[in-house]
């Protein structure tokens, strides 16, 4: 499997209904393909989707579509995820995990990035008005 | 590999009724099962079990879904318990809270009897 570290993927997706799967796929192959178990890769699928649907809903991209860089690592994966909208703020270290004590209420939405960050090992939002990358990185469970 | 299809079988018994689904759980996939639950209230069905066993993948509109059927049923003083999900969508499910409004059971036998014991 260390042959393809240093390796990059990348995908180009419209922001079309669905279109989320083709980069869940994607990594999911990835993944397989470097020795993740089923557990990291329905977790990679999930952030992946959970991302490309944020820009999808949220960018206002003039170009209507999500680029997306898969890179492979030693013992991780990273993937980069970017639109060409109008960009948010937030700090990723003030979203919550599901370890924390608290009784959580219910509610509808605004759970993706969340999400994310519960799947991955490392979440970093690079944003301002013209472009965001989200960066997801998944090391390997013994790693 | 992932698949674009997706269908919502209902099972009606006397006291309960039974939703399964197979695909991928996005929202308007999520208003096709919401509209199944709704159409299931409105005959008198209270008590719930959705099995996910053939669903491998939820998107959180999918999961806002989940959980407005879920609202709904605690209108009515109703039940709901899952089962058959992967570890990863029974994670998803405890960090959004869900978890804590509907029962999680590893197959539909368990979750139907759990119905008799909330």
């Amino acid at each position: 499997m260390s042959k393809q570290t240093g390796s990059e993927v990348v995908l180009t997706i419209p922001m079309h209904p669905s279109m989320e799967l083709v980069a869940a796929q994607t990594g999911s192959l990835i993944a397989e393909a470097n020795g993740f178990d089923q557990k990291c890769i329905e977790e990679i699928q999930l952030a992946l989707i959970e991302t490309c649907i944020n820009a999808f809903e949220h960018s206002k991209s003039d170009d209507q579509r999500v680029h997306i860089t898969f890179i492979i690592k030693d013992n991780e994966l990273e993937f980069k995820i970017t639109d060409r909208g109008v960009g948010f703020q937030i700090d990723p270290d003030k979203l919550s995990t599901v370890d924390e004590p608290e009784p959580r209420e219910l509610r509808k939405r605004g759970w993706g990035l969340e999400l994310i960050k519960n799947m991955m090992d490392s979440l970093y939002v690079d944003s301002n008005e013209h472009e965001t990358t989200i960066t997801l990185v998944k090391k390997k469970p013994d790693y | 590999m992932l698949s674009g299809k997706f269908e919502v079988q209902t099972r009606e018994e006397e006291d309960y009724a039974v939703i399964q689904t197979e695909g991928y759980l996005n929202g308007p996939r999520g208003e096709s099962l919401a509209e199944t639950a709704k159409n299931l209230m409105q005959k008198g069905h209270t008590r719930f079990v959705i099995n996910l066993a053939e669903t491998k993948l939820i998107n959180s509109i999918g999961i806002s879904i989940l959980i407005e059927i879920i609202e709904l049923l605690e209108e009515r003083r109703g039940i709901l318990n899952f089962c058959g999900l992967t570890p990863t969508i029974e994670h998803t499910f405890r960090l959004v809270a869900l978890a804590r409004h509907a029962g999680i059971f590893p197959d539909e036998d368990s979750a139907i009897a759990a119905l008799d014991n909330p």
